[in-house]
């Protein structure tokens, strides 16, 4: 389970988080949405230890990662997996290689065993066939696949999603959330995403936390998102003019 | 001092926390080729041409009868092994290597490759430029006393063809009042300007934020501060050593 406790961010005289908590628990896909310069990424890199919050807590399991020893974060780290917005994989490396590259680096695991494993996760993101291409060979849907199949390479406890639907068309966006959502039920695994793709919210939010300059306005989950009192998540939720219309239809 | 200090940050980074050591093995050995091998032909063509340059123009420059041509071949040989081969050759690979160090960085910082590294609990500064930083330390020495060679050589083609000089006084002219240390003080300056090339470089790339034209702007930067330190030092290692 991952804790967060009041995190508040700065940069300059600019607020981008204040206070900010939240729960989210194993086996539950979690969503925290909020329209650009919500503070939806900062909250993630708070989250994963890329940006330092000056107030709050960020506890896995209970330990916290943000005042824990250098043991500690390396050990709460090796329980992470991360999905980057453009995949970020590596351009020097085969596809293959990339999912490899965590075993390589973090593991005392024989050549064979990385390999099966890696292949093991291609496959399981239907990309066994692309092993030995480069990055640049592979579509933008292949690269978010690639990245997920080396987020879940090391087995992680924690997978942590930016906007895995970005610059995807429709159907690759629902394929990937179907992968992340199967992939967190499959390995019990406490998975958050950040988005402000309606369709996610509608497919894979079994919780879903709405961000509004900073602040967490509202939580709750894809049942009820519709259904809120809250102007600002209302006004995020129908700027989809389809949305608006179906809405006022029912 | 802001930047200074955080140069200094940095180049503490690189040996914190850092990976075992046969990591660090092939990662060398593949910017070796990279920084190394890649590097040949620019530095061959560059070096040959100034050696002949050098020859010819100081041929031009001979005017008294009483100064043996063989002179020619001495200056032309001094010059090389002083200044022309490390400080030249480096200025050239601090446009070629830098740029590319620079761009490489700063690349993988803006498409999120070097966060994606930390959160694996990889020290992503250490395992991406320590490698650059050994491999530019270990082959630009080795670029220095090739282009050392071609442009003496260089010197040899253009000034016997154009008869300015015979092949035996050029030789002779080698061999005249040999000072060894030159060659010693030439290597201590490559291994001092691959020092300041690879690590400036690597920290204009590494602290890129933005996009692509903040890519390009880390590349110039990286190039012109690095030559800016490699004529510094320059001076400074003459100062010191001669």
């Amino acid at each position: 389970m991952i804790e967060i406790k009041n995190i508040q961010k700065t940069f300059g005289d600019r607020t981008v988080l204040a206070g900010v908590s939240g729960t989210f628990k194993p086996g539950d896909t979690s969503l925290i949405i909020g329209g650009s310069g919500t503070g939806k990424s900062v909250l993630l890199k708070c989250m994963i230890g890329l940006v330092k919050p000056e107030v709050g807590q960020v506890l896995y399991s209970g330990r916290d990662f943000l005042t824990g020893d250098q043991d500690t974060q390396k050990a709460i780290r090796r329980e992470m997996g991360v999905l980057f917005q453009g995949g970020a994989l590596f351009d020097s490396k085969t596809v293959l290689e990339n999912v490899r590259f965590p075993l390589d680096m973090l593991t005392q695991m024989s050549a064979a065993e990385k390999r099966e494993r890696a292949r093991f996760c291609l496959q399981r993101v239907g990309l066994d066939a692309a092993a030995d291409r480069m990055p640049s060979e592979i579509s933008g849907g292949m690269k978010k696949r690639v990245g997920i199949a080396r987020a879940i390479v090391m087995n992680p406890k924690y997978l942590f999603c930016d906007e895995p639907n970005s610059g995807l068309d429709p159907l690759t966006s629902i394929k990937i959330d179907e992968l992340i959502r199967e992939i967190t039920d499959e390995f019990k695994i406490t998975t958050v995403v950040i988005t402000h793709d309606m369709n996610s919210m509608m497919e894979i939010g079994e919780k879903i936390m709405f961000l509004y300059k900073g602040k967490k306005l509202w939580e709750g989950n894809s049942a009820t998102i519709t259904h809120s009192n809250v102007p600002e998540l209302n006004e995020f939720i129908y700027a989809n003019k389809l949305l608006r219309d179906s809405d006022s239809h029912q | 001092m802001h930047y200074l200090g955080r140069y200094f940050i940095f180049l503490g980074s690189l040996f914190r926390n850092r990976e075992k050591f046969g990591v660090y093995t092939k990662l060398v050995l593949d910017e070796c080729i990279q920084i190394g091998i890649n590097s040949v032909f620019i530095v061959s063509i560059v070096s040959t041409f100034i050696g002949a340059v050098t020859c010819v123009q100081t041929a031009y420059n001979m005017v008294s009868p009483f100064v043996p041509t063989y002179i020619i071949s001495l200056i032309v040989r001094d010059m090389t092994v002083l200044e022309l081969a490390p400080t030249i050759t480096c200025v050239v690979l601090s446009g070629k290597v830098g740029s590319n160090i620079a761009s490489g960085l700063g690349t993988m910082r803006i498409t999120e490759q070097i966060d994606a590294l930390e959160v694996m609990g990889i020290n992503s500064s250490s395992y991406l430029i320590l490698p650059k930083v050994l491999a530019s330390m270990i082959t630009f020495p080795m670029l220095v006393i090739l282009s050392g060679f071609l442009s003496i050589y260089g010197g040899y083609i253009a000034g016997t063809l154009a008869k300015l000089i015979t092949s035996e006084e050029y030789i002779y002219g080698l061999r005249s009042d040999f000072n060894p240390f030159n060659i010693t003080f030439a290597l201590i300056k490559s291994i001092v300007f691959a020092f300041l090339i690879s690590t400036i470089s690597s920290f204009k790339g590494y602290y890129t934020s933005g996009g692509a034209l903040e890519v390009g702007q880390a590349s110039t930067a990286a190039v012109t501060n690095s030559c800016i330190a490699v004529l510094a030092a320059d001076f400074l290692l003459a100062q010191l050593l001669l």
